[in-house]
């Protein structure tokens, strides 16, 4: 086990300088990161800029300074704001997984309950029913279910605020917004686990003991779809966090997607590396846990 | 079921195919939900192909005097625009019509992009093993790392908006899926029997791969692909939406939802109907490709 773990840290290290490198070459993949950042200047302007950002070295050597920089934190001044790129984007974090979390918690509310009643009555109505609200959901542009949710609840019932992050009123309708996205993909795995373990022999022997079919359900079969259940939720994580930036764009939520949304349309690139970068360390970390709860859950690597 | 599991010698599997694909079409048109997608689809297709002669309007032509005309069926509704016009007077059935256009084009040919990336790199990941495997699973869990759709936008922005480019920068955010799922699959092939008796008549590698390999792993590669279309256009809307369109003259769905957001207070008409095209798109090829899997194989997804 001591051996799985190392090499899971290993991997790590290695999975992050590939993070930096793809950041890094954000700026460089056009090949001339100066028309990037100042399309229109003169020149002499471009040149004292080349110097100044040492775009004239070799690429490895610039990349080493960028893997250096992004070690200590430092993604350069935003163009924009004048100021530190990191702690601008950091700042706005919080507000992220807020909504993140209060949409994940929504949707896994709503996912396991439909998902464990769908596994045990297959082909029910109900089944049915959810199998429609799995294609629609992940058949809707999320930004489009924000709009017409506005235009239900913000234009024509005038009940809560069109945009904005000033009560909690106004955390509503983005946070089902993005459990609209994120509900039908849970949901599609709970059932899928539920209907993996729920005819397997311990089951059908917990049942044949004389166990009432809830705990039946919830301490044997449960348990066991919660593996694969960890994994692809982890694995999903990266696609609630889209759906969070595009949230947060058509609710006006001051969050990091929207900051790096408004950054790429300014080409402000201190800016967008830091936030592309923040949003891969997020991943990362979630993927990390969800691969050491794995091995925490799993008795067959666990008990080695 | 599958016949990527049971790795049938390549004659046997040759004489099965016209049995297996009459099976795999019957079990497709059977079920009523798969049928309304194909047919959606089919809608779709002949309107992008056929968009200059289905559109009623010129979708481009803008009238002051046109504004904001609603949908025919609401009050001061108008027989020649069916779906309404816009906030400068076009005409928004014909710039949906349109849209499919740039929808589909997008759709399909990312799709091409990342197949091409994600099976070449799966073969050799899992026909080379070793230090080339590991390499290529690691690139892999990089691009698992970021949010792809956050990856795409940024990248578009750094290379300037253009239909090609979204094409490429959506093909290359996409790829891994293929990789991955075709790397597991000749990971398995690799020790079966008809795979051996090949290298050991003295069949190249390439010729391994290309004749052996490859086919086994052509059912995954098309129900992956079908539903990586739909994924493809719901990105090239977000990103549209997002402000860093395809910069064509085209309209684009996306386009559309994002100049009609800030209109919904007075029309609602115009971010609602390109949405539902949209929606009605992704959710036909969902359908389709849902059926494809169960047909083709059971095993993945």
């Amino acid at each position: 086990m001591l051996t799985l773990l190392i090499r899971r840290v290993v991997r790590l290290a290695v999975v992050l300088v590939g993070v930096t490198l793809i950041t890094f070459s954000i700026l460089h993949v056009s090949g001339d990161p100066v028309s990037l950042i100042m399309p229109e200047a003169p020149e002499a302007d471009r040149a004292a800029l080349r110097v100044a950002m040492g775009f004239n070295d070799p690429l490895p050597l610039q990349f080493t300074r960028f893997l250096a920089n992004t070690v200590r934190g430092n993604f350069g001044n935003s163009f924009f704001h004048r100021a530190p790129a990191l702690p601008l984007v950091l700042e706005r974090m919080p507000t992220t997984l807020l909504l993140s979390i209060c949409a994940m918690a929504l949707s896994l509310a709503l996912a396991i309950p439909l998902g464990i009643i769908t596994a045990i009555r297959r082909a029910s109505l109900l089944d049915w029913g959810a199998t429609l609200i799995v294609f629609l959901g992940t058949s809707m542009p999320v930004f489009w279910t924000g709009i017409m949710l506005i235009l239900l609840f913000a234009v024509q019932l005038r009940v809560l605020p069109v945009s904005g992050w000033e009560s909690w009123a106004a955390l509503v309708l983005p946070t089902i917004t993005l459990a609209t996205f994120s509900t039908p993909l849970l949901l599609r795995i709970v059932r899928s686990s539920m209907l993996e373990v729920i005819n397997l022999d311990y089951v059908r022997t917990a049942r044949a003991k004389g166990v009432s079919e809830w705990f039946v359900i919830c301490r044997h079969a449960l348990i066991n779809a919660a593996l694969p259940l960890v994994t692809v939720a982890g694995l999903q994580f990266g696609l609630l966090l889209t759906g969070a930036i595009i949230t947060e764009t058509v609710f006006a939520v001051p969050g990091m997607g929207r900051l790096i949304v408004g950054a790429i349309r300014q080409l402000d690139f201190p800016i967008v590396q830091a936030g592309v970068f923040v949003f891969a360390m997020i991943i990362v970390v979630v993927n990390f846990t969800v691969d050491l709860l794995y091995i925490y859950l799993n008795p067959q690597i666990r008990v080695r | 079921m599958s016949i990527g599991t049971l790795a049938p010698p390549l004659e046997a599997a040759a004489l099965a195919r016209p049995a297996q694909g009459s099976r795999v079409w019957r079990k497709l048109v059977r079920n009523p939900a798969t049928l309304a997608g194909a047919i959606i689809l089919v809608i779709v297709i002949g309107a992008a192909v056929f968009a200059p002669w289905v559109a009623p309007q010129d979708p481009t032509r803008q009238s002051l005097i046109r504004r904001f005309i609603p949908p025919v069926w609401a009050e001061g509704g108008k027989a020649v625009h069916v779906l309404g016009t816009d906030q400068v007077g076009r005409d928004i059935l014909s710039r949906i019509i349109y849209g499919a256009r740039v929808s589909l084009l997008v759709g399909v040919s990312a799709v091409a992009v990342s197949l091409t990336v994600g099976v070449t790199l799966g073969l050799l990941a899992g026909f080379l093993h070793g230090r080339v495997d590991t390499v290529i699973t690691t690139v892999v869990d990089v691009w698992l790392s970021f949010p792809q759709l956050l990856l795409a936008l940024a990248f578009v922005a750094a290379l300037g908006p253009s239909l090609t480019t979204i094409i490429v920068v959506l093909g290359f955010t996409g790829w891994e899926r293929y990789t991955r799922v075709v790397r597991a699959e000749v990971l398995a092939l690799r020790e079966k029997d008809f795979v051996e008796a090949a290298r050991a008549m003295g069949a190249s590698a390439a010729r391994t791969i290309m004749r052996h390999l490859l086919p086994n792993t052509f059912s995954s590669i098309i129900v992956l692909s079908t539903l990586q279309v739909a994924q493809a256009i719901l990105q090239e809307a977000a990103l549209s939406f997002l402000g860093v369109g395809t910069g064509s003259a085209y309209p684009t769905w996306g386009q559309m939802i994002a100049l009609g957001r800030d209109f919904v207070s007075v029309a609602w008409w115009l971010p609602t109907f390109p949405g539902l095209a949209i929606l009605l798109t992704v959710l036909a090829i969902n359908l389709v490709g849902d059926r494809l899997r169960d047909a083709l194989d059971p095993r993945i997804g």
